[in-house]
């Protein structure tokens, strides 16, 4: 007797969140905007002579509203401090905030703000906009994977740039047999909803 | 001279390829780590990681020539002290070999830089990144690198010692081209 209960307590107890995920209605409603700096993370790997290098800012502002009820008219902008950066070593760290690099002296920020946000069905969605570093924009596109928990919500996705466009590593550096033009850049962005008013 | 006084074939040919890389990856880690940041200082440390993963690599045939063939042994007029000292320098070189590459290797690792060797094959991480180890591993990789050198020239010396002042075999038959 005892054990049956047990038992079908179990089947139950892992069973109802997969009811909780089918059905949209039994999450909370409520649009996300309170973004959690500390969870935030902006990583990058490139590479040189071949070597994936991975680098990391710490210091990025990010601002976004997401209602999962209106995912089309949801917004991102974020503000990169550019002198932020930890692009593996010290050496290069030194390195890329100078003039053929980042040249943050001049371009201390850079920003990307979104144009649209297009669901691609379940947690995926493909959001566009307008990336500008060291004075150039350029368009950029991106998969967002959003996974809510409760209040929170994370925002995962990652894309690939050129950054040649961005004339990030100028004179000799722009020779990508030894850094390679495509850099990989992931984010992961935590934000919480808005407080019911 | 009969068959236990020479090296086998491999056994000089191995011998001078280690020889030759281990004497470019010396000049060129000295030379590469006083450049300041460069295009070219990342092509100069990534030559330098693959000619020293090289000697690492040839090690296993050069040890398993050395373990699976009769070594000659040193030259009659040799006398004890010089015996024992030849062979203590042998052992100290063999070790050196190994652990200057490999403190190369971790340090890489832990300063965050995996070795893609020749640019095409991956190594796998030996550590994980961790500034502090990479520091002491970069003066280990140093402090070894001194005692090979060190050794390296005591090597050499010796060998053109046996050769100019000796007039013995000794060098000749690492190097079959000197035979007089
Ligand atoms: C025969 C093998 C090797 C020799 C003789 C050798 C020798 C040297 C020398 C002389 C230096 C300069 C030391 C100094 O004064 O700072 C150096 C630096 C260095 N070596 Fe090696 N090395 C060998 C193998 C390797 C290997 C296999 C790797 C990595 C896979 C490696 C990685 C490095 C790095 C990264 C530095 C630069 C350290 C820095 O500037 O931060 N080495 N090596």
């Amino acid at each position: 007797m005892q054990g049956k209960k047990i038992l079908a307590a179990t089947i139950l107890s892992l069973a109802l969140p997969l009811v909780g995920m089918g059905a949209h209605a039994a999450q909370p409603a409520g649009t996300f905007d309170q973004v959690q700096p500390a969870k935030n993370r902006i990583d990058f790997v490139f590479k040189q002579m071949n070597v994936p290098v991975k680098g990391h800012f710490k210091k990025a502002k990010v601002d976004l509203v997401f209602d999962p009820a209106a995912p089309a008219n949801s917004t991102v902008r974020l503000d990169l401090d550019l002198a932020s950066i930890d692009a593996g070593s010290a050496d290069a760290n030194s390195e890329v905030v100078g003039k053929p690099w980042f040249d943050i002296k001049s371009f201390p920020t850079a920003t990307f703000v979104s144009s649209s946000v297009k669901p691609l069905g379940g947690d995926r969605y493909e959001m566009t906009g307008k990336l500008t570093i060291k004075g150039k924009t350029r368009d950029v596109t991106t998969p967002v994977t959003v996974t809510q928990n409760g209040n929170t919500a994370a925002f995962d996705g990652g894309f690939t740039l050129k950054r040649l466009e961005f004339a990030i590593g100028d004179g000799s550096w722009s020779d990508t047999s030894i850094v390679a033009d495509e850099v990989k850049v992931s984010f992961h962005v935590e934000a919480e909803r808005r407080a019911a008013k | 001279m009969n068959a236990s006084n020479k090296y086998s074939k491999p056994a000089v040919i191995v011998h001078w390829m280690v020889a030759i890389l281990v004497l470019v990856a010396l000049p060129l880690g000295y030379y590469m780590t006083d450049l300041s940041l460069s295009p070219r200082k990342l092509q100069l440390i990534s030559w330098h990681k693959w000619i020293g993963f090289t000697v690492l690599l040839l090690l296993i045939p050069r040890l398993f020539l050395r373990l699976t063939r009769p070594v000659p042994a040193p030259v009659d007029t040799m006398p004890g002290w010089q015996r024992a000292v030849a062979s203590l320098t042998h052992v100290v070189l063999y070790v050196l070999i190994i652990a200057v590459p490999l403190t190369g290797w971790l340090m890489s690792s832990a300063k965050g830089f995996p070795v893609v060797y020749l640019g095409l094959i991956p190594l796998p991480d030996l550590v994980g990144k961790d500034e502090a180890l990479g520091d002491l591993l970069k003066s280990a990789h140093e402090v070894l690198t001194s005692g090979l050198l060190i050794l390296v020239g005591l090597h050499i010396a010796a060998a053109l010692k046996h050769h100019i002042i000796d007039r013995d075999e000794t060098l000749v038959r690492m190097v079959p081209l000197l035979k007089r």
